[in-house]
């Protein structure tokens, strides 16, 4: 697939599968085109004038085009989860931030709402520090709490696909390290894609790793292979940190 | 080196000579409201203590005249004005800042409402009296005398809006859209409640000029000498609201000013002097409120 932000080509020729129930890191230099890609899967470019897909993005096994045109970009919303790079919770309470994905799904029963809060909270691991104060704004929280936060109000909905622009970019490396040890977890019942500049981070999270350049992909394979045995010289030098 | 001391002395003189300058200019402006302000004051502080003042109508005597019908006015007008300007004036706020697509037909209708804030308020009071009175053959109403106010600020709570919306980092939109809002949904569970206190503020500050506004009521015809209230808007047998006084004549406190100040009795005069203060303090207390709402809420939410 193609995209083009305006006249700027920003994606080349994206030719990619990604496995199911794994995670898929992305990593590359700044302004490669990582976040334009994940941004992709969950239609966000449609909220902005210009933005112009090409090609498909298949959501098998229904062989659906995420980029169709015909495709609501709100469906593809519903089923696609996304966290972004700084902690953005909404000024509302805890237990509202997580369940307005909920009650977009037209789920309306009270206890539902609060078990899936609940389990939502326990899953991005911020339930012990919340459990009573579910009532408090969100704003009260550490941003490496906040950015927990988000993770659950992204899993309440039970996305099938869930997508991370640099989670960790803005915390503290305990803050990093239970992240971390989140979307491994996670990964049993979704699919991840994760974008970080962190290359110890994608070596630790991911099974499939994607390395772009300049919008275009230089290489995709097994995390351990990228890691070890990178094919190409450009992937080589970017992971010893010659350049990016 | 001497050369040096002399130009930095030359400077921090010059520096001192704005100091001073800006300072008379600053003066200017205090010093001019406080003479106002106490001039008025000494001319109408007798009888705002008077509760005579307040619940007695307009009156061939001085002495006895009040100002109950024209603060009745006002207060009705200034309701009319928010009822119709704030639903008007946001949803054409938040159409313009998140649905408009950004094209040459938005820019027009931007700068038409920019422009819009520049007109002199009597042509509000014309377009009224052309388009409600002559053309629909309104009567002299308190409804037209709201209508031509509630125009008259619709570009301040527009504006109010679209700042407090553009106020909301695009962030918090995107982490709703992400979950598969909808634009509605969005505006209606976020933007709107996130921007309240800044609509608020607009509200406040566009009533408080909707109050001191004369000149479109004029022209439209407020009468300077009503000695009854308006029909009362509640009653006490079904269907209990009514809405007669929207048709019945009306005044205004600028209104009342003007037509005592008119007169050649210096008793007058002073019961002019007296309202003012009345309506000084109303507005007053207005631009106050939304003060501390803004800085009460700028603490609450801070993004
Ligand atoms: N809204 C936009 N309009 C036009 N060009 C854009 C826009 N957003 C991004 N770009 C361009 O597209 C390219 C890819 O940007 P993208 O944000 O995907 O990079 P990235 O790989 O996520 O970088 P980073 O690691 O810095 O986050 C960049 O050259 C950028 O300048
Ligand atoms: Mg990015």
């Amino acid at each position: 697939m193609n995209f083009f932000y305006g006249t700027k080509h920003a994606l080349k020729n994206i030719n990619l599968s990604i496995p199911v129930n794994a995670v898929t890191a992305l990593i590359g230099p700044s302004g490669c085109g990582k976040t334009t890609l994940l941004r992709c899967l969950n239609r966000m470019h449609d909220l902005y004038q210009g933005n112009r897909y090409e090609g498909r993005i298949l959501l098998l096994p229904e062989n659906l085009n995420i980029i169709g045109s015909d495709v609501d970009p709100m469906e593809m919303r519903l089923r696609v989860g996304m966290v972004f790079q700084k902690p953005n919770p909404f000024p509302k309470s805890i237990f509202d931030n997580v369940a307005f994905g909920l009650r977009l799904k037209g789920i309306t029963s009270r206890s539902e709402i609060a078990g899936r809060v609940e389990e939502s909270l326990k899953a991005a691991a911020l339930w012990e520090e919340v459990k009573d104060r579910l009532k408090e704004g969100a704003y009260a929280l550490s941003g490496g709490q906040q950015q927990r936060l988000c993770i659950a109000r992204a899993l309440a909905p039970e996305p099938e696909l869930l997508l991370f622009d640099e989670p960790t970019s803005a915390l503290d490396p305990a803050s990093t390290s239970r992240i971390e040890d989140l979307v491994y977890q996670l990964k049993d019942r979704l699919t991840i894609l994760i974008v970080t500049h962190n290359m110890q981070q994608a070596a630790r999270v991911s099974d499939q790793t994607v390395f772009f350049f300049h919008g275009e992909i230089i290489e995709a394979n097994k995390t351990s292979t990228i890691f070890e045995h990178p094919r190409e010289e450009l992937t080589a030098k970017y992971l010893t940190g010659q350049f990016g | 080196m001497s050369g040096t001391a002399a130009l930095i002395a030359l400077r921090k003189r010059q520096d001192r000579w704005f100091a001073i300058l800006g300072l008379a200019c600053t003066l200017v402006g205090v010093v001019t409201l406080a003479v106002l302000l106490s001039g008025l004051i000494s001319d109408g502080y007798q009888r705002l203590f008077d509760p005579a003042f307040y619940n007695s109508f307009p009156s061939r005597h001085a002495a006895k005249a009040g100002i109950l019908s024209p603060l009745v006015g006002s207060l009705l007008l200034a309701l009319i004005t928010i009822v119709l300007a704030v639903p008007l004036g946001v949803a054409a706020g938040v159409y313009l800042e998140e649905y408009a697509a950004r094209n040459w037909l938005t820019t027009i209708i931007e700068i038409n409402i920019a422009n819009l804030a520049g007109v002199p308020s009597i042509i509000f009071g014309l377009l009224a009296l052309g388009l409600l009175i002559y053309g629909l053959g309104m009567p002299r109403s308190t409804l037209v005398g709201g209508i031509a106010l509630g125009l008259l600020v619709l570009p301040i709570v527009i504006v109010t809006t679209r700042e407090a919306l553009r106020a909301i980092p695009q962030g918090i939109r995107e982490a709703a859209y992400a979950l598969g809002a909808t634009k509605w949904q969005v505006v209606q569970h976020h933007l709107l409640p996130y921007s309240m206190g800044g609509i608020a503020t607009g509200t406040i500050i566009a009533m408080s000029r909707a109050l001191g506004e004369s000149a479109p009521l004029m022209t439209i015809g407020a009468v300077t000498f009503i000695t009854f209230l308006p029909p009362a808007p509640v009653q006490s047998n079904p269907p209990f609201v009514n809405f007669e006084w929207l048709n019945s004549e009306f005044t205004a406190m600028p209104i009342q000013m003007f037509n005592w100040i008119s007169r050649p009795q210096a008793e007058f005069n002073s019961l002019a002097a007296s309202a003012g203060i009345v309506l000084i303090a109303l507005t007053l207390s207005l631009n106050a409120a939304a003060i501390v709402l803004r800085y009460r809420l700028r603490q609450r939410i801070k993004w």
